[in-house]
This record gives C-alpha cells, sequence and structure tokens, in this order.
C-alpha cells in the first residue's frame, strides 16, 4: 500500500502562536489507499497540524505538497476545491438548515444563478445512499442526533471528488454501532484509494482501522510506524514519553461493597422522575461515596437522566428526597444548593466561556455558588486552579491563557476542573473522558475514585463500557429513553452482560445484591 | 443493532416546525379579519384589505429589508431614520428644481450606501449591530433635520401622478403604485432567499456563523450584504412614503424601526437568525395593519390599543417560538 508516491506531504512544518509552539519540524506523507491515524496526547498538535495542512493556519516554515506539487492553501475552501477534505473537531454544520443544504451549501448546482433545490434533495440522496444513510434529506438537521450530523459532515466532505479525506476525532461522539457504520465507510473509501487521515484517543480504533501511524508528542514528531509493527504498549509509551502506570488500583477498590455502601440513608433518591418525549419515569438511589454508571447507547436518554437530576429539565411528576427529606430539584440553583454538580456533555455549547482565562472558567462555578458578591480571595483563586491544572495535566499550564486556544482535550478538562473545584456533594459528569488523551483519562477516572472514596457521589456517563464498569459501583442501564435495569457491579458483572442488557433488556430487572 | 437501527427515526421532530409560526400568524389573520366582518358590516369591502396595503406599503418595504438582517441574527435599528431622510433629501431637491428621475436616483442611493458603511463597521470591526445602527439611527435622524427644521411639501408632476394612481377594478376597488411597488419587492426578496447563494448563506449565517465560516461560506460579503439591501429598503420605503404623504418631513417615521421589527416578529422570523420567511414578514405587516383598521372601525377605542395589542401579541409570539424550541442550536 505504500510502495507508490504520496499523495500528501508535509515537512519541516514548525507554527507557534504567539510564542507558543504548537509544531516543531513535523514531518508527515500521506499515501493514497490508507488510512493513517494521527497519535499523541491533548495539546500534542494534531488538530494543529491538520489545520496548516488546510490552510486555515499559515506555516511559520516548511513546505507542503500535493501530489508533488508545492501548495500552500488560503483556506478550507480552496483545500477542499484540490481534493483535501476536512470535517474538523467539533461539528461545524448548521442544524437550522436541512440535512441536503448542509451537503451542499456553498457548491449547490445552479441554473441561471438559481439554486435547483430538486437536484440538490437528488444528489444528497444518492450521496448519502452511497455512506449507507437513509435520512429524510429536506429534515432540518438539528431534527438528527449528533452521530447522524457527523456522517453528514462526512458526507459533505467527500461529496467533492476528495482524494484525501481528514477526520479529526470524528468518534469521539459515537458510540460502538456508529463507529462500526463510519469504519465501514472508512474502508469503502480507502478501498476507492482516498487517503484518509485520522485523529481518535481510542487505541482500540487505530488498530482496528489504522493501516499505518504518526505519533505527535509536544509539537515534535516522535515517528511515523506501520500499525502492524507497533505493538499498543509501545504506542502508549511513544505518546506519553514514558510508561503508562496500569489502572489495576483502581479496579480493586471499586469493587467495594454496594450492599455497605447502600446502608442508610441515600443522599439522593428521586421515584418516578420523568419527562414526556425525553424519558420514561425511573426511581435511582445515590449515596454519599457511591459511584454510579449509566450506560447505553448514544440517545437512549443517558444526558436526559442528568438533566432532570440537576433541574436543567424539569421532571413531569414523582418526588426527591435528599437526606431523606423531601425537597425539590426543579431548577440547577435548587441543585446546586443541595450540592449537586453538572459536567455537561456538550462542553462547546454549554460550558466554556472561550474568551474568559483557565483560571475565570475554573473559578465561575465556585464563584456563582458563593454568590457573586462574596468574591473568592485571589489567593485562594491561584492554588485551586494550580492543583486541577496539575491534578488534571492541563497544558499549557499558564491559568492566564484564554481558554479559545486550548486544545480541544484540554478545554474538556478546564471544565471538569470548574466542577471539581466546587467539591459538590453529587457530581454528574456526562462524558467526562471524551476527546481526552488516555494519560490524562487514567487521571480523571483516579480522581472519580479519590473522590468517592471520600465520600462524594457521582453519577458516570460515558459511552465507553470498561471505564462505566471500572468506576461505578452500579450501573443503571438505559435503553430507548427507558432505565430498564439497575446491576450490581460484582463479579458477575462484564462489559458482555451489560451490553446484552442494553440490547435485550425490555423489563426492569432489581439490583441484584 | 443493524445499520437501518441508526438511522431509523432519529428524527426527533418530523413537524414542520418552522412553519408553525407562520401558520400561527395566518390564523390570527384570519381570525381578526373574521373579527372584523362579523362586526362592523362595510369590514367585508375588499377595498377594507386594499387600504391595508396601501397604508402599509411602505411599512412591508421596510420589513422586507428588516427580514434579511434578522435571518443573519442581526438587527437594523435605523430604518425608520433611513425611510425619514430619504423623504426629506427627495422633497429638498425636488424643491430645488432637480429632475424627478435625477432625484429618484439619488435617493434610493443614499439608504444603501449607509447601510453598506454601517455593514462594514459590523463586519470589520466586530462592533455589535445593534449599536452600529443605532448610531446609524441617530445619524440619519440629525441629518433630516439639517436639511429642513419644518416640513416641506412636495408638488413635482411625478410624484403628484404616483400619488394619485390608482389602480382598480371596475367596481371601483383600488390599490395605489406602492403596493405594486411592495409586491415587486416581497417578489424579489422570497426568491432571493430560497433560490439565491446569498439567501441560503443568509440563513447559514444565522444558523450558526462559525460553522459557516468553516464550511467556507462568505461570512462577511454576506453581512455586509443584509445591511446593504436593509438600507435599498428603506430607501424604497423612503421614497413610497413621500409619494404617500407628498412631503417629507423631519419628524416622520419616529420609531418605526420598532413596528417593524415587531412585524417581522409577528410573522415568525426568529430573533436570534436561521429561521423565517418573507411571506411571514407580509402576513406580519398584515396583522398590525388589521389591528389598526379593526379599531379605527371601532371608533370608540384610543388609538393607543394598537401599541397595546402589538405588544401582546409580540410578546405570545416570542412565546411561541420558545415552546415550540426553535433553537436548533
Ligand atoms: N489559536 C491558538 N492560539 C494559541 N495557541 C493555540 C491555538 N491553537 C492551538 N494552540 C495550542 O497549540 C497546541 C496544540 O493544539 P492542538 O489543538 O493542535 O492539539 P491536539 O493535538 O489537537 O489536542 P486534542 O487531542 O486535545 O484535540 C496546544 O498547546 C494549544 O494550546
Ligand atoms: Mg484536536
Amino acid at each position: 500500500m505504500t510502495d507508490n508516491r504520496p499523495v500528501v506531504t508535509m515537512t519541516g512544518i514548525s507554527k507557534s502562536f504567539l510564542g507558543v509552539r504548537a509544531l516543531h519540524d513535523v514531518n508527515f506523507r500521506l499515501f493514497p489507499g490508507e488510512v493513517h491515524a494521527l497519535m499523541g496526547e491533548n495539546g500534542a498538535g494534531k488538530s494543529t497540524l491538520i489545520k496548516v495542512l488546510t490552510g486555515v493556519y499559515d506555516t511559520d516554515e516548511g513546505a507542503i505538497t500535493l501530489d508533488g506539487q508545492p501548495v500552500s492553501f488560503t483556506g478550507p475552501m480552496q483545500a477542499t476545491a484540490a481534493g483535501v477534505s476536512t470535517v474538523f473537531q467539533e461539528v461545524n454544520l448548521c442544524t437550522n438548515l436541512s440535512v441536503a443544504e448542509n451537503i451542499f451549501i456553498g457548491r449547490e448546482p445552479r441554473r441561471l444563478g438559481a439554486v435547483r433545490w430538486g437536484e440538490v434533495r437528488r444528489r444528497a440522496r444518492t450521496l448519502l445512499a452511497r455512506l449507507d444513510l437513509d435520512l429524510d434529506v429536506s429534515a432540518p438537521l438539528g431534527s438528527y442526533s449528533l452521530a447522524i450530523q457527523q456522517m453528514v459532515a462526512i458526507a459533505r466532505a467527500i461529496d467533492i471528488q476528495a482524494r484525501v479525506l481528514i477526520l479529526d476525532e470524528p468518534t469521539s461522539s459515537l458510540d460502538a454501532v456508529e463507529v462500526a457504520q463510519l469504519f465501514r465507510i472508512m474502508r469503502q473509501l480507502r478501498d476507492e484509494g482516498i487517503a484518509i487521515l485520522f485523529v481518535t484517543h481510542f487505541l482500540d480504533q487505530v488498530y482496528e482501522i489504522a493501516d499505518r501511524i504518526t505519533v505527535l508528542r509536544n509539537g515534535g514528531l516522535v515517528g511515523e510506524y506501520a500499525t502492524a509493527e507497533l505493538p499498543q504498549l509501545s504506542l502508549v509509551e511513544k505518546m506519553i514519553g514514558k510508561e503508562l502506570d496500569v489502572l489495576e488500583g483502581i479496579e480493586e477498590r471499586s469493587r467495594r461493597n454496594l450492599a455497605v455502601l447502600e446502608e442508610g440513608t441515600p443522599l439522593v433518591a428521586v421515584s418516578d422522575f420523568g419527562r414526556a418525549g425525553s424519558v420514561e419515569p425511573f426511581s435511582l438511589t445515590i449515596h454519599a461515596g457511591e459511584v454510579v454508571g449509566l450506560a447505553g447507547l448514544l440517545g437512549s436518554g443517558r444526558t436526559e437522566v442528568a438533566r432532570l437530576l440537576f433541574g436543567a429539565d424539569r421532571t413531569d411528576g414523582g418526588q426527591v428526597a435528599v437526606d431523606g427529606t423531601p425537597s425539590s430539584l426543579r431548577t440547577p440553583a435548587q441543585a446546586i444548593g443541595h450540592g449537586v454538580g453538572f459536567c455537561s456533555e456538550n462542553r462547546r455549547a454549554e460550558g466554556i466561556v472561550a474568551d474568559l482565562s483557565v483560571r475565570e472558567n475554573m473559578i465561575l462555578a465556585m464563584q456563582a455558588a458563593r454568590g457573586w458578591l462574596r468574591p473568592i480571595p485571589r489567593r485562594r483563586q491561584d492554588e485551586l486552579v494550580d492543583k486541577y491544572i496539575k491534578a488534571l495535566n492541563i497544558r499549557p499550564s499558564d491559568p492566564e491563557v484564554p481558554v479559545r486556544n486550548l486544545s480541544g482535550g484540554n478545554q474538556q478538562k478546564v471544565l471538569l476542573a470548574r466542577w471539581l473545584i466546587t467539591e459538590p456533594r453529587l457530581l454528574i459528569l456526562d462524558e467526562p473522558t471524551r476527546g481526552i488523551d488516555i494519560g490524562a483519562k487514567t487521571e480523571i477516572q483516579k480522581l472519580v475514585t479519590q473522590l468517592s472514596d471520600g465520600g462524594m457521589a457521582v453519577l458516570f456517563i460515558s459511552a465507553e463500557l470498561e471505564e462505566v464498569l471500572r468506576l461505578s459501583h452500579k450501573v443503571a442501564v438505559m435503553r430507548d429513553r427507558q432505565m430498564v435495569a439497575q446491576l450490581a457491579n460484582d463479579d458477575g458483572l462484564d462489559a458482555d452482560r451489560v451490553m446484552q442488557t442494553i440490547a435485550s433488556g425490555s423489563h426492569r430487572e432489581e439490583a441484584d445484591r | 443493532m443493524t445499520t437501518g437501527s441508526l438511522t431509523a427515526g432519529r428524527a426527533r421532530f418530523r413537524l414542520p416546525r418552522r412553519q408553525i409560526p407562520v401558520l400561527a400568524t395566518l390564523v390570527l389573520l384570519l381570525v381578526m379579519y373574521g373579527i372584523g366582518v362579523s362586526q362592523y358590516q362595510a369590514f367585508s369591502n375588499v377595498q377594507v384589505i386594499f387600504n391595508v396595503f396601501i397604508d402599509n406599503g411602505f411599512l412591508l418595504v421596510v420589513a422586507v429589508g428588516m427580514t434579511f438582517v434578522i435571518l443573519t441574527g442581526g438587527i437594523d435599528l435605523s430604518v425608520g431614520s433611513v425611510v425619514a431622510m430619504t423623504a426629506m433629501v427627495s422633497a429638498s431637491l425636488l424643491q430645488q428644481g432637480l429632475p424627478a428621475a435625477l432625484v429618484l436616483v439619488i435617493a434610493l442611493l443614499i439608504g444603501p450606501t449607509l447601510g453598506l458603511l454601517m455593514g462594514c463597521a459590523i463586519h470589520f470591526f466586530e462592533i455589535q449591530p445593534f449599536i452600529v445602527t443605532l448610531a446609524g439611527m441617530f445619524f440619519a435622524r440629525g441629518m433630516c433635520t439639517f436639511i429642513s427644521g419644518s416640513s416641506i411639501p412636495i408638488t413635482d408632476g411625478f410624484w403628484t401622478r404616483m400619488s394619485q394612481e390608482r389602480i382598480g377594478d371596475p367596481r371601483g376597488n383600488f390599490v395605489s403604485i406602492s403596493v405594486l411597488v411592495a409586491f415587486v419587492v416581497v417578489a424579489v426578496a422570497a426568491y432571493t432567499l430560497a433560490y439565491t447563494r446569498l439567501g441560503r448563506n443568509v440563513y447559514a449565517i444565522g444558523g450558526n456563523p462559525q460553522s459557516a465560516l468553516l464550511m467556507g461560506l462568505p461570512l462577511g460579503r454576506t453581512r455586509i450584504a443584509v445591511y446593504t439591501i436593509s438600507g435599498l429598503c428603506s430607501a424604497i420605503g423612503g421614497i413610497l412614503l413621500s409619494f404617500y404623504t407628498l412631503s417629507g418631513a423631519p419628524l416622520i417615521a419616529v420609531g418605526m424601526e420598532l413596528d417593524v421589527i415587531a412585524a417581522v416578529v409577528i410573522g415568525g422570523t426568529v430573533l436570534t437568525g436561521g429561521s423565517g420567511y418573507v411571506f411571514g414578514t407580509v402576513l406580519g405587516v398584515l396583522v398590525l395593519g388589521v389591528i389598526q383598521t379593526l379599531i379605527t372601525f371601532d371608533g370608540s377605542l384610543n388609538s393607543w390599543w394598537t401599541k397595546i395589542v402589538i405588544g401582546g401579541l409580540l410578546f405570545a409570539f416570542i412565546l411561541l417560538q420558545r415552546l415550540i424550541g426553535i433553537r436548533y442550536k
């Protein structure tokens, strides 16, 4: 596969942002008909390399060739026209427009200046059929799940006779079924001779799909490898530059006896919580020091459960008891008052304030909880912020940089720190490790274990079953917007059993102690 | 777990949600008309409806321009002042004896030029549209009084002909020239929004400017274009107003921008951008017009009731938009 000539080469690429060195003397090659994984920790420079290639940023130094010809694109539009299509890290489409229009806007087929809508729809259907998607192309994109939106973004990217397809973390918001679907499409495109550059933090996926791997670390090139010749452990070592400490410690501790944990009054007990059109009524208890995992496919109602518990959506009925006393969780303010913290999955829309600094972003929730009339002394702020920058290994470690300049994964860490700082009694984490590199993922998992040992209750939502199983004492399984089971995480429980429940569990099982 | 499960039934709401506000406005309009007809015999006369158009033709044209701006998520507060300024300039130039055709051209250039400048300020200096167009509003209003402190009558032949021309059917119902102009503007605008790249870019930018940019759409050009279009519509509206009143007055159309915004919003266009139709704006203007007519027919009600009703409706419609959740973001 690699015996022909590369379609893209990048040599000696360097790029700095106001003194921050994002890339330094990086070489990169991409061959036709290969899937090439670009790996590295958060902030290693993966997205920057992609943006340099597609002309979003200028290079400081270095040269790029396409089919042997030197190129320097002025922006994604020009790159696309030359056959280099990109799906950027966050889905960038307009949800108010129809599916078909999202695929074709900017290059709609026209006659005498008038968009030919019939043709647009017809071509969109053909294109989606090629990707095995059967959508109503005139429905607004916003009426489809994030995963589908991701697929539509890919459809947009491959429409233009693309020869190079760049996917920056396309899988971070997809569940297993959808990833399988995406990979099928990627293989198909690869076999058609398209070169695919693929970024992910999931190692399994790399080994499943990639032919070759390029590893970046701290903006520098570590090396280029054939996947078959690079064992997983060495890949991790190359990414983080040292050996990864293993997770076994965590595993042992999380197996604390659920029965012991669940003695006494629960911290939060809800019954018959639900919301028409969103989640069927469910009941759930969470005790101090307990980690409850919420498993289920994308769109199964995991986030909706979290939003109800936080008062971000209102429940249609049911009761809540906090520490055994009846109370209410009808608004986020009430929930925060009861010590509930909610780290949302949708960091760009709901969480991060891009123009504020890392420090300001981290302090936000704590300040809100104290009320704006009692500012947190600067010394205390610095202390806290420093602590979490270290704990989560946020880079750059300067608390005063605006969050917009951080890489996607590091932004996620800042958001997490924001809620950790408030030291809530119940912390709801919705996909906290999405888009986060393996080192930081381990850190976050350790942190969750530590916090729960210290008495904090955690509701942990994740699409990755292994992670849920590793951390939780009890796993609640969601399916089709219904809580179908609550399983004690004892020796009998493994990923297969949870998968089975997700696939088939139609009636409620009680926690089997 | 077939691949079918990925796609089937994932569309969360299939209803034509974006059309609901427009439909609601249509229903409201019909209800109001029904009330009118059942209460007052003369209301069923077709001329009543024609009069609504005659009285509000200029408002409709300006509202069409505003629809473009609001669809991108912006706002244009300068429209009322630009309307007044256009009428003032026309009246004053005609008074000085310039030929009507020349005056028309000059008057039609002022609005879009100001719009272009405001659009550039908004785009290149990243200043809030609210502030920029507020400045534009003061500037244009200031220019009015600068031209003349008092009203200037128009006696020009062309203008008076335009003012008096009646296009009617054999039974004596008629509309004025300005209604025809307004219809042409509406048709052109509807076509532009639905069938041209410019129009589609307007929706895309209103939906998510960041995404629009990354999709390679010309963000700046589109933004500047909508304020220019709004300026042009205001200029046309100003000319129509001067046909209607046969004068230019420094304090005419004060606060008109608010009526225009109200009409656009009642017509179903979402203030945050990305969703709405020109047809809705036509309905919105008609709603305002019919309310006025109803209150005139009643005779006992103070004209302030118009404002009160519009306020209530505006509130109701914004509430409706929220409830339907036209916030795909
Ligand atoms: N616009 C910018 N201004 C300043 N610094 C930036 C900017 N964009 C990126 N950086 C910095 O460049 C470095 C590389 O960022 P990049 O986004 O390429 O990381 P990444 O490898 O994609 O990480 P992730 O896995 O988290 O997405 C980071 O240290 C980041 O803070
Ligand atoms: Mg990235």
